[in-house]
């Protein structure tokens, strides 16, 4: 038989692999054709590798080859392999050949080529680790194995897209890499150049068909369903029948919370946002309320759970936000600080404190770490030069710097970088500076600066990494950005500005300098603590006993997983450290971005002037959680997910099971007898809480909430099936089971109601008070499902959860969400503050940024009728014309001029 | 036909009596088998081979180690090739491909009825029934391949029958 291979083609691994071990290779004769070259004359697409059979038949496809071989040396088809190798080629396939294709002809890299097969990946992760076979298909190592390793190899050779976390895939993958005929498959196949030996191949590939039209995705990952065994339903049944009984006591609550020895003490932080900015969705979902669920469930466990955030308050913005109020910084602070506050109070946010950077606890413990780094040569000494307002009487910041590009000549180029020729400047370099505020013009000066020595603590930080990595809940942008960081090599890091809006740096010749917001905002979260309890200590000094989850977005990583430790680690204080790091990626608004210059998006306080419940804003933020990939906000999204998951599976079933309590049985828990299926369905509800439970452990907060509306789902076929409402005429039999459908029923409404407590608090209370669910079922949640509502319990009254949002609603709210918020906020502005300041800056403002507009609108109009008459193409004429009426609105707004909404094209 | 459908289908033709039942799992409704003594099957092909085992039917896996190899193979192009993609392009290349691979073939592994011929026929019914005469003629080798399939006993079932014309009108299209 002859095999023909291509070079590269990454189809030769597992055929070669195969071929070796089954011993089939001293028989094969190896052609190597180009990689367009159609060997099997009936397929129209050139195929490699092909195996052309001594009967003149072709095997074209690679797990048919590699079958072929198997099957040749003895060995037996099975069920499992079957399925092995089914998965492989309609699942795995598809999801790899994405994920090369990025790796290999697009050059990228991270997360853009690790997410198309996560999820891939994970589920053979947790079929190896839930069969606890060393193998996919049994003890010992076969043809699903080698087939499925062939495939992965090539990606997974490169340790950095095998995470440490999948350590079933981890063994299984190494275990398979060091045998003789993968060894050998791999050396002739990738030559030692990894992956870039499939390039020449790939690249002639035609664009894999799942990359094209990769939106993204706000759709959970599928799960499998789990299969159940007759002792999992046994020990389903026995732990439901034991009830309330199992529950332990409830601890009391305790003021202030404090870790315990011997038990899980859970730390909880969400990294602190700005005073000066009102916080969007985006950031709300990134930290506030991701933390938020996770403490919540944390209770639920009856961990000690302490949960913390404040605002970050100094700094230049602050200074700057200041001067455009007319305000003080202090009086800044305090204004937003308070914002801030009751936008959480209102997203029902359960912080232990909620407290701000600037105390003067603040102070004391940064100033104990700096002069604890001096002493211990962590702090270096540099001179940097700076312009300085002479007229103003500081130092500028780069955003307080505009002048000539000193490439390009544009006459309007910021400090840092020039909008024209987008050249990076250093701010000294401009020509003809000016100071934004006076108009006048900086001088050079040169300032003396603190730098944090971080190259010089780049050993205890790689040492504490490789300690607290590796079986760590880190989420993997975290791992990517730490270890670029070191990989880039650290550098001494400036911790000092000339501002004076900061904490103090208690130095002789820095008495007019503070110091840089990143060194001490991340110190902010133990000052915070200390104000919260004089015992701030038993938190903060106390590694063995505390496991610290600190949850931001991925622009935050660096300081928390990076700056922070390498401050704490040069204290040598016994600081507390970062366990586990849940970084989220972002968060965006319909198609575009989040802009609060342009009134785009939805921010903190608007959300409850739409009438929308804070519960319903929390789970659609929740579901579409920017976990493992960018998300998108989406009214429409919004409104299908509340009328569908909301209101159609979870307040439907939940509501139907009250009901039925209610209508049929006088508002008393009938009793319950099982049968086979309720048995099943039992250890389902139980396997899917296990699984939640699993999820949560490891903060995957949006896959955790699927697992909700998953039983939810279950219960509505459930009582679709058994339809209780017939057999409630029926006979005494039939009766006897509307009884125990309604019983169960009603019993997992009272689970879903615990489980739903960290993602919807107000609708869980709502619940469980409709339930009547006793006390200590509400505050703790076990892994097994318990009958927590015996026969005889009397429910309350039960009503419907939740609300269709309609069409014109979420369409209006569209609209005022668009960008028309830029007036009413301006206006709002210059009622807030009537000072004679800040009307002054905004009227010279506006009539620049008209003139700016309507240049943007001139030029943009040419551009249409260009196209136009060229005749371009449709959709190429539709952009650019959609540009155009968004650049007329804009102008519009900043005219003052209402809206002129094109008609008839509100519907789509 | 969704996968559960076809999978009963399938029973029926093997003389299987008991009626799984199949969920499905995904967006592509990818069908489950709930086993009684075992973990459960998720899959068309693998269910399928699953069940001509239940029935005591192995010879339609095939009986050698390359016909065993070609049944699955072209499981597999059922899988992957027919259902992944509904387009006509690709449609069109399913068609071409397979006529010319029959061209000097009965069924598709040569001389012996197997599961293969099964599933592919199930899997090609709804673009079959939508193809016009002069397409019909236009791959003649699955047009009469498909014709044979459809009139072996048990297969079709309640599936429409389709009408292929014994005479050639196209002759100039050949």
């Amino acid at each position: 038989m002859r095999l023909f291979v291509s070079e590269g083609a990454p189809g030769s691994l597992p055929v070669l692999a195969a071929a070796g071990r089954a011993q089939c290779r001293a028989e094969l004769l190896i052609s190597t054709v180009g990689p367009e070259e159609c060997v099997v004359p009936f397929l129209t697409r050139p195929k490699v590798p092909v195996l052309q059979l001594d009967s003149g038949n072709y095997l074209f496809s690679t797990s048919a080859i590699c079958r072929y071989f198997f099957l040749l040396s003895g060995w037996e088809q099975d069920d499992l392999t079957n399925q092995w190798l089914e998965w492989e080629a309609t699942e795995l396939q598809p999801a790899l050949s994405a994920a090369l294709y990025y790796l290999v002809v697009q050059g990228k890299k991270g997360e853009d080529v690790f997410s198309p097969v996560r999820r891939a990946l994970t589920h053979i992760d947790h079929s190896l680790s839930r069969r606890s076979c060393p193998f996919l298909a049994g003890e010992t190592e076969s043809l699903a194995d080698i087939v499925l390793w062939g495939a992965l190899y090539p990606l997974l050779q490169d340790p950095a897209y095998l995470p440490e976390e999948l350590g079933a895939l981890h063994s299984w993958f190494q275990t398979l890499s060091s045998q003789e005929p993968c060894q050998r498959a791999a050396e002739t196949v990738l030559k030692q150049q990894g992956v870039l030996a499939l390039r020449p191949y790939l690249q002639k590939q035609p664009q894999p068909s799942s990359l094209e039209g990769r939106a993204v995705s706000n759709e959970p990952e599928e799960e499998e369903l789990a299969t159940l065994s007759e002792e999992e339903i046994a020990m389903a049944v026995a732990a439901w029948e034991k009830g309330l009984e199992s529950l332990p006591p409830v601890q009391p609550q305790q003021n202030p919370v404090l870790p315990v020895a011997g038990e899980r003490n859970v730390l909880i932080t969400s990294a602190l946002p700005y005073v000066n900015n009102v916080p969007h969705l985006g950031n709300i979902i990134g930290c506030v309320l991701s933390a938020d669920v996770f403490a919540r469930y944390s209770r639920l466990r009856q961990w000690n759970t302490l949960y913390l955030c404040g605002t970050d308050e100094y700094g230049t913005a602050t200074e700057t936000k200041a001067m455009e109020e007319g305000l003080t910084p202090q009086e800044i602070c305090d204004k937003y600080h308070v914002i801030h506050a009751d936008i959480y109070r209102w997203f029902n946010i359960s912080f232990d404190i909620f407290g701000r950077t600037t105390t003067p606890q603040q102070t004391k413990i940064t100033q104990d770490i700096f002069q604890r780094l001096v002493a211990r040569g962590f702090v270096l000494q540099d001179t940097v030069e700076q312009l300085r307002c002479e007229h103003c009487a500081r130092f500028l910041a780069d955003r307080f710097v505009e002048g000539v590009c000193p490439f390009c000549g544009y006459e309007e180029a910021r400090g840092d970088q020039c909008d024209k020729c987008g050249k990076l400047i250093n701010a000294i370099e401009l020509k003809k500076p000016q100071c934004k505020v006076c108009r006048s013009c900086p001088v050079v000066k040169s300032s003396q600066h603190l730098f944090l020595d971080l190259p010089k603590l780049g050993k205890p930080l790689e040492e504490w990494l490789e300690k607290t990595l590796p079986g760590s809940d880190w989420t993997p942008n975290a791992r990517f950005i730490i270890r670029s960081w070191i990989r880039d090599g650290l550098k001494p890091r400036c911790i000092t500005r000339d501002l004076k809006w900061g904490t103090p740096v208690p130095l002789v010749g820095f008495e007019d300098k503070v110091f840089y917001v990143w060194f001490d905002a991340t110190i902010g979260y133990l000052s915070i603590t200390a104000n919260y309890t004089d015992q701030w200590e038993k938190w903060w000094k106390n590694p063995e006993q505390v496991s610290l989850y600190q949850f931001m977005a991925k622009d935050n990583v660096p300081f928390h997983g990076l700056v922070f430790p390498c401050s704490a680690l040069g204290a040598e204080d016994n600081y507390t450290l970062v366990s586990h790091l849940i970084a989220t990626e972002y968060l965006n608004y319909e198609d575009g971005k989040f802009s609060k210059s342009r009134g785009v998006g939805v921010f903190g306080d608007m959300a409850q002037d739409t009438g929308i419940p804070a519960d319903i804003w929390r789970f659609y933020l929740l579901y579409i959680r920017p976990e493992g990939q960018d998300s998108a906000f989406s009214w429409t999204d919004m409104l299908l997910k509340n009328n569908s998951e909301l209101l159609n599976n979870l307040g439907n079933f939940i509501n139907r099971a009250g009901m039925f309590v209610s209508k049929f049985f006088g508002g008393f828990v009938p009793e319950m007898v099982l049968t086979s299926d309720d048995r099943r369905l039992l250890a389902h509800v139980t396997l899917e809480l296990q699984h939640y439970h699993q999820l949560l452990e490891k903060v995957r907060i949006r896959d955790a909430l699927r697992s909700i509306l998953t039983i939810s789902r279950h219960g509505n076929q459930y009582i679709q099936v058994n339809e209780p409402w017939k057999r409630i005429k029926g006979s005494e039999a039939d009766r006897q089971r509307a009884g125990t459908v309604t019983g169960l029923a009603v019993n997992i409404a009272a689970l879903l109601s615990i489980m739903l407590q960290p993602y919807m608090p107000t609708v869980s209370a709502t619940i469980q008070a409709q339930l009547q669910l006793p006390p200590p079922a509400c505050s703790i949640l076990l892994t097994n499902f318990l009958c927590t509502l015996p026969a005889g319990h009397q429910i309350g009254t039960v009503s419907p959860l939740f609300q269709k949002l309609e069409n014109d609603q979420i369409e209006s709210l569209r609209q005022r969400f668009s960008g028309g918020q830029l007036e009413e906020s301006l206006s709002l502005k210059a009622k807030a503050s009537p000072k004679p300041a800040a009307v002054e800056t905004m009227t010279t403002a506006g009539p620049q940024q008209i003139q700016v507009l309507m240049d943007e609108v001139t030029k943009q109009g040419n551009i249409v009728r260009e196209l136009k008459a060229q005749k371009a193409d449709k959709n190429q004429v539709a952009a650019e014309v959609a540009k155009l009426l968004d650049l007329k609105k804009q102008l519009a707004l900043a005219e003052g001029k209402p809206l002129e909404t094109p008609k008839g094209k509100k519907k789509k | 036909m969704a996968a559960a459908a076809e999978l009963t289908l399938l029973e029926k033709c093997l003389g299987l009596s008991k009626g799984n039942k199949y969920s499905a799992q995904g967006e592509r409704q990818i069908p489950v088998l709930q086993t009684n003594n075992g973990p459960s099957l998720t899959g068309l092909t693998t269910i399928a081979a699953h069940l001509v085992q239940q029935a005591n039917k192995e010879y339609l896996l095939g009986s050698t180690a390359e016909e065993k190899a070609v049944v699955q193979q072209w499981l597999e192009y059922r899988v992957t090739q027919v259902d992944g993609h509904s387009n006509k392009d690709d449609i069109r290349t399913v068609l071409k491909d397979l006529n010319s691979y029959l061209e000097d073939k009965v069924y598709l592994t040569g001389y012996n009825f197997t599961l293969a011929d099964i599933l592919l026929y199930y899997g090609l019914h709804r673009f079959i029934v939508d193809l016009t005469v002069q397409e019909k003629e236009k791959y003649l080798n699955v047009s009469r391949w498909f014709c044979h399939i459809q009139h072996y006993p048990g297969i079709r079932q309640h599936l429409s029958s389709v009408v292929f014309i014994k005479n050639r009108l196209y002759t100039n299209s050949h």
